[in-house]
């Protein structure tokens, strides 16, 4: 029978009995066929809703295992069979204690499920996501298949309104897509050819054609499905205790109840009844259920909270490690900076960028693509080139207009003739840790282009708010001193490790380890052996694949604040479990020795049926504090 | 005298409950047969788990399948914290659950509460 069915069951036969309670002591009222009606309706109850407590317990007494099924079939059991005995010696019954207490534990068990699979929701909801078919171009012509019959190098097509059904990269159209259910990010992100879609997400207004290239198993959307399962599945050192204690509970409480009967009919000369209802409270009250609840819900709803926004916690360790932290390493390049370098200023006329522009449009250097995309943004016109040339190592030249141009380093010599206004500027860039590319016209110098790999938007305001959080904040990069500190200045790091080669990062933070428990930031490659080495390694999210392996804690999107995020949420949740767990506990401390009769002399006594309402109690009060953690911001 | 065998009859079940429950006992443990590449081992969940100890071969691909014929909700769920898996065990129903047997080690499972365990052993 369904648990449901079971608890209804013992409600509806406990009633007449509840009734009897209430009205006897003002009226007088008693139920037809007095102990007789009474005993038939426990008898209906123990055999119905407690009949599976008991069989459980019995299987698992046959393989020297107890559990809270032990002590509620134990405890009403006791009642149930010494009230017979009583009955027929005419001596005060208890019968209604046993199903009094077999309903209120199969009210809490009810509730109970019910608030559990609340918390589990968000991992379900998440694998809900998936679109169920795909647009396929299929000899020519865009059909309709499952989502399992996609590969990887297929043609797909997304209408507006549709799901993206798996990973790829846009080949032709433009629309903007909403990405919110994978990074938690509110703002649509635009899509053009080139641009990457990840499964799940929703297509918003134009139709676009993109190439399959991750399905199945290895879409963004399974992958973090697979590690938020995971993680709402791991352990948390702090619950090694309660294992633990878990495991030598049932039969301490069995022999402490035995105890409390022996110490009140023995040695303080009390009924048997009496004695036996102390016992019984015993038996009943101690669950270490909520204990075994406390950390797998609050891990359940935190790391499904973190995965709705994009945060995804790898486990229990992890998030306990991340409260422990008192330095936060950062890598450089494309963690704090944006990773491709943009120009920050332009020194002369809006000739100088058309110039530079139209010369580095033809070349294939780095920071070319900076000075175009500037080129762009200020709406220049670019001019046609002749005699292009590049001078290793120096710059590129070319006529435009019939006049000589030149772009490039200016320690070359092809630049030209310079004022000492400008010399002076390009001092004071190079001291700024920025690259200078001097734009030269006709044998003389006309303005300089800087260029600089700048910090993204909210990287500043995230380092504030960590350091703000008492963190020691460090930044540890490849490049050379001046320009790590030039960034470091700008966005407010404490200590900047710089010149470090990608393979002595990990070495980098294992001597910062030797004081400090050490969170390391990165997002590329050669920062996997920092992100295994560091006490806890934060993955961001344009990472790749091994970064990702490699990080306790993954972020989806590319942005600083939700490392600020992740660590508060990692806070939160420990916070939580370490409340469930105080909770747990001091109910099972306190509720014993008051079950047991121990405050019995100033009138502080709990009888079997409040007993039974107190243990489920427990476990529920544990499942909806978790619960509750999902609504917290962070 | 009614009182002295009370005494002693419950010190005795205190004696037997320690015995019975914090006493070194032997556990049920279950070998799987490796057929036609493939090894499966059937679990049954009532008040526990029997076997509580499965050993799998490494590198064959492994199926334990739960029955859970147990009304208690204690064991509604079976959770293998290692291996990321949560499953549900609905009353009288197989479940099956897919062990990765490519690293050799000991993988607990439990109960969702954590009051009831079981390992595979795989090697």
């Amino acid at each position: 029978m369904k648990i449901t069915m079971r608890f209804w069951t013992a409600l509806v036969l406990s009633l007449p009995m509840l009734a009897e309670m209430v009205l006897h002591p003002f009226t007088g009222w008693m139920l037809p066929g007095g102990e007789w009606t009474i005993l038939i309706l426990t008898t209906l109850v123990m055999l119905i809703s407690a009949g599976p407590f008991i069989s459980s317990a019995w299987a698992s007494f046959k393989k020297h295992h107890a559990n809270m099924d032990t002590l509620v079939a134990l405890g009403t059991l006791t009642a149930y069979i010494y009230s017979i005995y009583a009955m027929f010696k005419h001596l005060p019954v208890f019968f209604e204690s046993a199903a009094f207490v077999i309903t209120f534990v199969l009210l809490g068990q009810v509730l109970e499920a019910k608030m559990r699979s609340n918390a589990s929701d968000a991992i379900g909801k998440l694998a809900n996501l998936q679109a169920k078919d795909a647009l396929v171009k299929r000899a020519g012509k865009f059909v309709s298949v499952p989502i399992a019959e996609v590969v990887a190098g297929d043609l797909i097509q997304v209408k507006p309104g549709q799901k993206v059904p798996v990973d790829g990269v846009v080949v032709s159209g433009i629309s903007s897509v909403d990405e919110s259910m994978v990074t938690g990010e509110s703002m649509p992100a635009g899509k053009k050819p080139g641009d990457q879609v990840v499964g799940a997400t929703i297509n918003q207004n134009g139709t676009f054609e993109f190439k399959a290239q991750k399905v199945g198993r290895d879409t963004m959307l399974a992958q973090i499905v697979a590690i938020v399962k995971k993680a709402q599945n791991s352990h948390a050192p702090i619950q090694n205790l309660t294992d633990r204690v878990a495991d030598i509970f049932v039969p301490t409480v069995l022999i402490i109840a035995i105890a409390t009967f022996l110490v009140w009919f023995l040695l303080l000369g009390k009924s048997a009844g009496t004695a036996l209802v102390f016992a019984v409270s015993v038996l009943v009250i101690a669950c270490p259920c909520a204990l075994g609840l406390a950390t797998p819900t609050a891990l359940m709803v935190g790391t499904g909270l973190g995965a709705k926004k994009g945060i995804l916690i790898k486990n229990g360790e992890v998030l306990e490690a991340a409260n422990n932290l008192n330095t936060i390493v950062f890598d450089k390049t494309g963690t704090i900076t944006a990773g491709h370098p943009q120009v920050t200023d332009v020194v002369g006329d809006k000739h100088v960028l058309a110039v530079a522009a139209s010369l580095e449009k033809l070349s294939e250097h780095p920071l070319a693509s900076a000075v175009l995309q500037a080129a762009k943004k200020s709406q220049v016109h670019l001019r046609a080139v002749s005699n292009f040339r590049a001078i290793e190592g120096q710059g590129v030249t070319g006529t435009i207009d019939g006049k000589e141009a030149f772009a490039g380093s200016p320690a070359s010599r092809a630049a030209g003739t310079i004022s000492d206004e400008l010399t002076k500027q390009i001092a004071t860039f190079e001291q700024e840790a920025k690259t200078v590319v001097v734009v030269g016209l006709a044998g003389k110098i006309i303005g300089l282009v800087a260029i600089q790999d700048v910090p993204k938007k909210n990287s500043s305001k995230a380092i504030a708010q960590l350091k703000a959080a008492g963190l020691k904040t460090v930044m540890l990069t490849g490049d050379n001193a001046q320009v790590a500190h030039a960034i470091a200045q700008q966005v407010g790091i404490d200590e900047v490790i710089a010149g470090v080669l990608p393979t002595g990062k990990a070495a980098a933070i294992q001597k910062l380890q030797q004081t400090d428990k050490v969170a390391f930031v990165g997002d590329g490659i050669n920062d996997a052996p920092a992100l295994t080495q560091a006490d806890v390694g934060i993955a961001m999210g344009s990472g790749t694949d091994v970064a990702i392996d490699a990080g306790g804690i993954v972020l989806v999107k590319n942005d600083l604040m939700d490392v600020v995020r992740a660590l508060r949420l990692s806070r939160k949740t420990f916070n939580r479990i370490k409340l469930n767990l105080f909770w747990a506990f001091i109910y099972n401390v306190l509720g014993i020795p008051i079950a047991a009769g121990l405050f019995a002399g100033i009138g502080l006594v709990l009888s079997p049926e409040l007993a039974g309402l107190a243990m489920a109690f427990s476990s529920l009060s544990v499942v909806i504090s978790s619960v509750l953690l999902g609504k917290a911001k962070i | 005298m009614t009182k002295i065998i009370i005494f002693l009859i419950g010190i005795v079940l205190i004696g037997f409950i320690a015995w019975w429950f914090f006493g070194q006992h032997q556990v049920q443990a279950e070998q799987a047969v490796v057929n036609d590449d493939q090894q499966n081992v059937d679990i049954e969940v009532k008040g526990g788990y029997s076997p509580e100890r499965v050993v799998l071969k490494k590198g064959v691909p492994a199926t334990l399948k739960f029955k859970r014929t147990d009304a208690s909700t204690c064991l509604d769920h079976v959770i293998f914290s290692d291996l990321g898996i949560d499953q549900k065990l609905p009353q009288g129903q197989v479940k099956e659950v897919k062990i990765d047997t490519t690293k050799p080690g000991v993988y607990d499972w439990a109960c969702s509460m954590n009051m009831f365990h079981g390992q595979v052993i795989v090697k």
